[in-house]
C-alpha cells in the first residue's frame, strides 16, 4: 500500500485511478506477498495471517454459482489493503484472470504486467502471489492473447468495482480514508451505504467519522422518502459541509419549479442550507484574507523594520538593504546544512537549525552592515543621493558573489518539522510558519522598541537622530551611534532573511524583490517612525489581500503602489510625520 | 552674453559632429569592407544605440546634474518612447510574421483575435498606430503626459531628494509589473521585435541602419545645443538655484514645483526620443527594458562621465557601454562586480566624474604645493554646500 500511496500523493484523486495504477504497481508489491506454497481446496494448509481473503478471492473466482460469487466478492471488501486481492479484482473485471487446469485442479492466476518483448508474462497465481508452475516444476509464461479469460457478467462486474472503491475506506492512512469517504459520498450510491455505517462505529478518526456522517447524509439527500431527504439535508448544513454544496445547490435548482409531492420541503431546507454553508464560507474566507493579509503585513514589516532603522532613523538610503535579507536567508542555508551535515537530515537535532539561524543570520548581516558604513557610508552621510548610488553598487557586487559562491539557481531551504502543516480551525487554513512569522514580527517590534527606549543605546540613537551637534557636544560618540546603528539595522534585515527562507525561495535576487517594497512601507508610515512601519505594513499588506481575489496579484500589486503614491499626495510625509520646525525636514 | 556658444567651444562641437555624423557614415558607405578604414555596420549599429543611451543620459543629467531632481525612472519613459515606435513598426510587418495574419504574431498566439472581435483581433488604441506620424507623435506626448501627471502630483506635495527617487522606482517598478502581463496587449515579457519596415524602408538594410545611425547623432546634438541653450536663459539659472538651495528660491517667489516640472517633462521627451531611436536600431524593446535598474544605470553613466556638464553624460554612456559589452564578452561573470565597483568608486572618489578629473589633480597639485608634508592618500571629498540632514 505505502509504495501506492507514494506514488499517489494526492489522495483525492486515488480511488478513481486506484485499479488502473493496481496493475503497474503491483510487480513491486508482489515481492512481499507470502512464500507459502497454497494448493488450491488444501484446507490443511494455513492461509497468511496478513492476508486471510486470497483464499476468499479464490473461492469467488471458481465459485459456478452466481448469487454466491457475488455474495463472495461483497464480502472481499474487508480484504482492503491486501494489494494482491486488489491487483485481482481489478484484473478479473477487466478480463485478465485466467484458469490452469491440470487433471482435476483449477489455479486461477493473472499475468504480470510487466510482459517481455514477445508478449509473454509471468503467470501468478492469486491465492499467494507466486509464478505458477506446471508439474515439471517449470515456470509458465503465458501471452495474454494466447487465454480465455474467466467470464464475468455485468453484475459482476459492478459488484467488484463496488468493492474496490470500498477498499479505500479501510486505507490505513486517515487523510487517504477521509478523501476517499468523501468521494465515494459524492457518488451518492445509496450501495455504499451499509459499508458508510459499517465503517462509522469502527472509526477512531475525528474527521474520518465527520466525513462518514456527510458522505452518508450526501448519499440520503437523493433518496426517495422526503423525510429522510429532509432530514439529510440539514445534517449537512449542520454539518457546514462545503463539499456538499454544489450537490445542495443543484437540488435547490431541481426543486425549484417542480410540484411534485415533497420537492417544497426539499427546495426549502436545501435553500436554508445553502444560505448557511454559504455564509459559513464567506466568514472562512474573511478570516482567510484576514490571516493572509496579517501574514503578508507581517512579511513586509520584518523586511521594513531593518530598512525603518538605517533609511528611517539615520536617512542613510541603502539600496544594498534587500541583500543584507539576502544575506540572511543564504545564512540560515548555511546553518542548515552544518546541521544536517552534523546531526543528520531529520529528527529533533536536525529541527534546531532554525533557533540557531535566527541570530547567525542577525550577526553576519550585522557584520557586513558594519563593514558596509565603515567602508562607504559614513562618507556619504551628507550626501543622501549618492549613498543611494553607491549603495546599489554594493547591491550588485554583493548579489554576484553569492550567485558565485551559490550558483543562480534558488536554494533549498528546509523548514524545520515544526514549522511545517497548519491549524486548521473551521476549514480556515493557519499555516505555522505564516504563524510564525507574525509572531516574529511582533517579537521583533517589540525588542527594537525595548532597546530603543529602555537602553542607553537606544538613548543615544534617538539623541544622535534628533540633533547631531548637540549630542556630540555633551559628549556621545557620533560616530560609533552611526555604526552600532546601522549594524542594528542590518543584522534585523539579516534576520527578516532569515525568516522569509522559511516561506518564499532564496536565491540571489531575493533582495531585488523585496527591496522597493520595504522603502514603500517606510515611506509610507512615515520616516523615523516605527510606529509608523508597523502602520504601513498592516495597511499594505491586508489591502494588497483584500484585492488579490479582484485583481489578481500583480494588478493587486500594481493597485497598492499606485495607491501609495496617491496617499502620499493627501499626506507626504506618510502617515505618522515627525513634527519638525526644520525646513528641509 | 551675447552668443550663448563661445567659439572655441562651437569649433570642438563642429569637429566631433563631423566626425559621428559625417565621417563615420561614410567609412561605412564608401570604403570597401576589405580596407581597415572600414566600419563594419555592425559597428556603426552599436554605436547608434550608444548614441540614444546618450541622449538617454542627457535627460537625467538635465534632471539631476542641473535641478537636482535624481529620477529612478528615467528607462521608463525612454522605454515608452520606444514602445509608441514600435507599435508602428510591429503593424507594419503586415503578413510577413510567422503566422502570416494581419495582426502581429503575439496577438494571435495569445489569441486576440477572441478578445477583440470586432476589429480582427487588433485592440482598439492599436489602430491610429498604423500612422507614422501618430506614432511620431506619440513617442512626444505619452511620455510628456506621463511625466506631467506623475512630475504634478509628486512637485505639488513637495516630494524632493530621495523621496522623489524612492517614488520615481516605485513608478517604474509597477510600470514593468504591468507591460509584463500579457493582456496589457504590448507583447508581455518578449515585448515586440521582429521589425521588418521602417516608413516602408527595410530595417535590416545597411542604408536603413546607417540613416538611424545619423538620425541618433543628429538627435544627440539638437538635445545637447538645447541643453546648452537652455543652460544660458534665465530658465538655466533658476533651476541650477533649485539645484543649490530650492528654499531660498521657493522664499524669492518663484514656484519651484513649475520649473521642476518642465524640467521633469521636457527630461522624459527626451529619453523618450532616444528610446524612439533605439527600438528599430536594436530591433526588440521588452519590459525588461524598463525595469528599475536600467534607469540606475543611466544615472550611473551620467556619474561617471560627470553630471553638471554637458559632455559628461555623452562620454559615460558610451565609454560604459563600449566597456559594458566588451566585458561581457570577455568575462561576463565579472561585468556586475566591475559595474558596482565602478559605482562605488566614482561616489566616493570622483563626484565630478571624468570630467572632473583634470580639476582634482589641480586641487589635488594645489594642496601639496601648499602643505608639503600633507599626506598623498586619496582625493579629498569635496564638500559640497552643508545641508542639514534629512531626519
Amino acid at each position: 500500500m505505502s509504495t501506492r500511496t507514494g506514488h499517489n500523493p494526492t489522495a483525492r484523486r486515488l480511488a478513481s485511478v486506484r485499479w488502473a495504477v493496481a496493475g503497474l504497481a503491483a510487480a513491486g508489491l508482489l515481492l512481499a506477498a507470502s512464500f507459502l506454497p497454497l494448493a488450491v481446496g488444501a484446507p490443511a494448509v494455513p492461509a497468511q495471517p496478513t492476508f486471510p481473503h486470497r483464499a476468499e478471492l479464490v473461492a469467488a473466482v471458481l465459485s459456478e454459482d452466481a448469487p454466491k460469487q457475488l455474495e463472495l466478492v461483497k464480502k472481499l471488501v474487508e480484504a482492503g489493503g491486501d494489494p494482491l486481492v486488489e491487483q485481482a479484482l481489478a484484473a478479473w473485471r477487466q478480463g485478465g484472470v485466467f484458469l490452469y487446469e491440470t487433471n482435476d485442479t483449477r489455479t486461477p492466476f493473472l499475468l504480470d504486467p510487466q510482459a517481455d518483448p514477445d508478449g509473454q508474462a509471468r503467470a501468478l497465481r492469486l491465492a499467494d502471489g507466486e509464478q505458477l508452475k506446471d508439474p515439471a516444476g517449470k515456470p509458465l509464461r503465458f501471452a495474454a492473447t494466447d487465454l480465455t479469460p474467466v467470464d464475468t457478467d455485468s453484475k459482476l462486474r459492478k459488484a467488484i468495482k463496488v468493492t474496490l472503491d470500498l477498499f479505500a475506506l479501510a486505507n490505513p492512512d486517515p487523510k487517504m480514508r477521509r478523501d476517499a469517504v468523501t468521494k465515494l459520498g459524492q457518488e451518492q450510491n445509496a450501495e455504499y451505504l451499509p459499508y458508510f455505517e459499517a465503517r462509522r462505529t469502527k472509526e477512531r478518526e475525528k474527521e474520518v467519522v465527520r466525513a462518514l456522517t456527510e458522505a452518508v447524509a450526501l448519499t440520503r439527500t437523493v433518496d426517495e422518502d422526503v423525510k429522510v431527504r429532509v432530514a439529510a439535508i440539514n445534517q449537512l448544513a449542520e454539518l457546514r459541509s462545503i463539499n456538499s454544496l454544489q450537490f445542495l445547490q443543484k437540488i435547490e435548482k431541481d426543486n425549484k419549479a417542480v410540484t411534485s409531492p415533497g420537492a417544497k420541503e426539499t427546495f426549502e431546507a436545501a435553500h436554508a442550507a445553502v444560505q448557511q454553508i454559504e455564509s459559513y464560507l464567506a466568514m472562512g474566507n474573511l478570516f482567510g484574507t484576514a490571516f493572509r493579509g496579517f501574514s503578508l503585513a507581517a512579511v513586509l514589516l520584518v523586511a521594513a523594520l531593518g530598512l525603518a532603522i538605517t533609511f528611517g532613523l539615520m536617512g542613510v538610503i541603502n539600496m544594498a538593504h534587500g541583500e543584507l535579507i539576502m544575506i540572511g536567508a543564504y545564512t540560515a542555508y548555511v546553518t542548515q546544512n552544518l546541521f544536517r551535515a552534523k546531526l543528520g537530515a531529520t529528527g529533533a537535532g536536525f529541527d534546531t537549525y532554525f533557533l540557531a539561524a535566527l541570530p547567525f543570520s542577525f550577526l553576519v548581516s550585522g557584520l557586513v552592515g558594519l563593514i558596509l558604513e565603515r567602508g562607504v557610508i559614513r562618507f556619504l552621510y551628507k550626501r543622501p543621493l549618492e549613498s543611494l548610488l553607491a549603495t546599489w553598487g554594493v547591491s550588485l557586487v554583493l548579489q554576484q558573489i553569492f550567485r558565485h559562491i551559490f550558483g543562480a539557481a534558488n536554494v533549498q531551504v528546509n523548514s524545520p518539522s515544526w514549522l511545517n502543516g497548519s491549524y486548521v480551525v473551521h476549514d480556515v487554513l493557519f499555516a505555522y510558519n505564516r504563524l510564525f512569522v507574525i509572531g516574529f514580527a511582533v517579537f521583533i517590534v517589540f525588542a527594537t522598541y525595548l532597546l530603543l527606549t529602555r537602553t542607553s543605546l537606544g538613548l543615544q540613537i534617538r539623541a544622535v537622530m534628533q540633533n547631531r551637534q548637540m549630542a556630540s557636544a555633551l559628549g556621545v560618540r557620533t560616530d560609533r551611534v552611526n555604526m552600532m546603528t546601522f549594524a542594528f539595522g542590518s543584522g534585523l534585515a539579516g534576520m527578516a532573511g532569515a525568516c522569509l527562507s522559511q516561506i518564499g525561495n532564496v536565491g540571489p535576487s531575493l533582495g531585488q524583490s523585496h527591496i522597493v517594497d520595504c522603502f514603500m512601507i517606510v515611506v509610507l508610515g512615515g520616516v523615523g517612525n516605527l510606529v509608523g512601519t508597523v502602520c504601513a505594513s498592516l495597511g499594505v499588506g491586508v489591502t494588497d489581500q483584500i484585492l488579490q481575489p479582484w485583481l489578481g496579484a500583480v494588478l493587486g500589486k500594481i493597485t497598492v503602489l499606485a495607491g501609495i503614491i496617491l496617499f502620499l499626495q493627501w499626506r507626504p510625509a506618510g502617515l505618522f510625520a515627525t513634527r519638525t520646525r526644520s525646513l528641509e525636514g | 552674453m551675447k552668443s550663448p556658444f563661445p567659439k572655441r567651444e562651437l569649433c570642438f562641437i563642429a569637429v566631433i559632429a563631423a566626425l559621428v555624423l559625417v565621417v563615420v557614415p561614410c567609412l561605412n558607405a564608401f570604403v570597401p569592407s576589405t580596407s581597415a578604414l572600414h566600419v563594419s555596420t555592425f559597428t556603426m549599429s552599436v554605436y547608434g544605440k550608444y548614441l540614444t543611451y546618450a541622449v538617454l543620459a542627457m535627460g537625467v543629467n538635465l534632471l539631476w546634474g542641473y535641478t537636482g531632481i535624481l529620477s529612478l525612472g528615467q528607462c521608463l519613459f525612454f522605454s515608452l518612447g520606444g514602445y509608441c515606435l514600435g507599435m508602428n513598426l510591429m503593424l507594419m510587418i503586415g503578413k510577413l510574421g510567422q503566422y502570416k495574419a494581419d495582426i502581429p504574431d503575439f496577438m494571435v498566439f495569445l489569441e486576440f483575435p477572441k478578445r477583440f472581435p470586432e476589429t480582427g483581433g487588433l485592440p482598439p488604441h492599436w489602430i491610429p498606430f498604423k500612422h507614422f506620424w501618430f506614432a511620431a507623435l506619440m513617442v512626444v506626448v505619452v511620455p510628456a503626459v506621463v511625466a506631467y501627471i506623475f512630475g504634478w502630483l509628486a512637485f505639488r506635495s513637495r516630494i524632493k531628494g530621495v523621496y522623489f527617487s524612492i517614488l520615481s522606482q516605485a513608478l517604474t517598478y509597477a510600470a514593468t509589473l504591468m507591460f509584463f502581463r500579457n493582456d496589457f496587449t504590448f507583447g508581455g515579457n518578449n515585448g515586440l521585435t521582429d521589425f521588418k519596415f521602417i516608413l516602408g524602408f527595410d530595417v535590416n538594410h545597411p542604408a536603413t541602419k546607417r540613416t538611424l545611425y545619423v538620425a541618433s547623432g543628429v538627435l544627440l546634438l539638437l538635445v545637447y545645443l538645447f541643453c546648452r541653450w537652455l543652460n544660458t536663459t534665465k530658465f538655466g539659472l533658476i533651476q541650477r538655484a533649485i539645484r543649490d538651495s530650492e528654499n531660498r528660491v521657493l522664499f524669492s517667489g518663484y514656484a519651484t514645483a513649475h520649473f521642476k516640472l518642465f524640467v521633469f517633462v521636457v527630461a522624459g521627451v527626451i529619453a523618450a526620443l532616444g528610446g524612439a531611436l533605439f527600438v528599430p536600431q536594436v530591433g526588440i524593446i521588452n519590459p525588461s527594458e524598463m525595469a528599475p535598474d536600467k534607469s540606475l544605470e543611466a544615472v550611473v553613466w551620467c556619474a561617471v562621465g560627470g553630471r553638471q556638464s554637458l559632455i559628461g553624460p555623452i562620454l559615460g554612456a558610451i565609454s560604459i557601454n563600449s566597456l559594458k559589452s566588451y566585458a561581457t564578452h570577455a568575462f561576463a561573470e565579472q561585468w556586475p562586480y566591475i559595474l558596482g565597483l565602478l559605482f562605488i568608486f566614482v561616489t566616493l572618489f570622483m563626484p565630478k566624474g571624468i570630467v572632473g578629473i583634470p580639476e582634482q589633480f589641480r586641487e589635488l597639485k594645489a594642496r601639496l604645493n601648499r602643505k608639503p608634508k600633507d599626506e598623498t592618500t586619496t582625493a579629498p571629498v569635496p564638500v559640497e554646500p552643508a545641508k542639514p540632514k534629512v531626519s
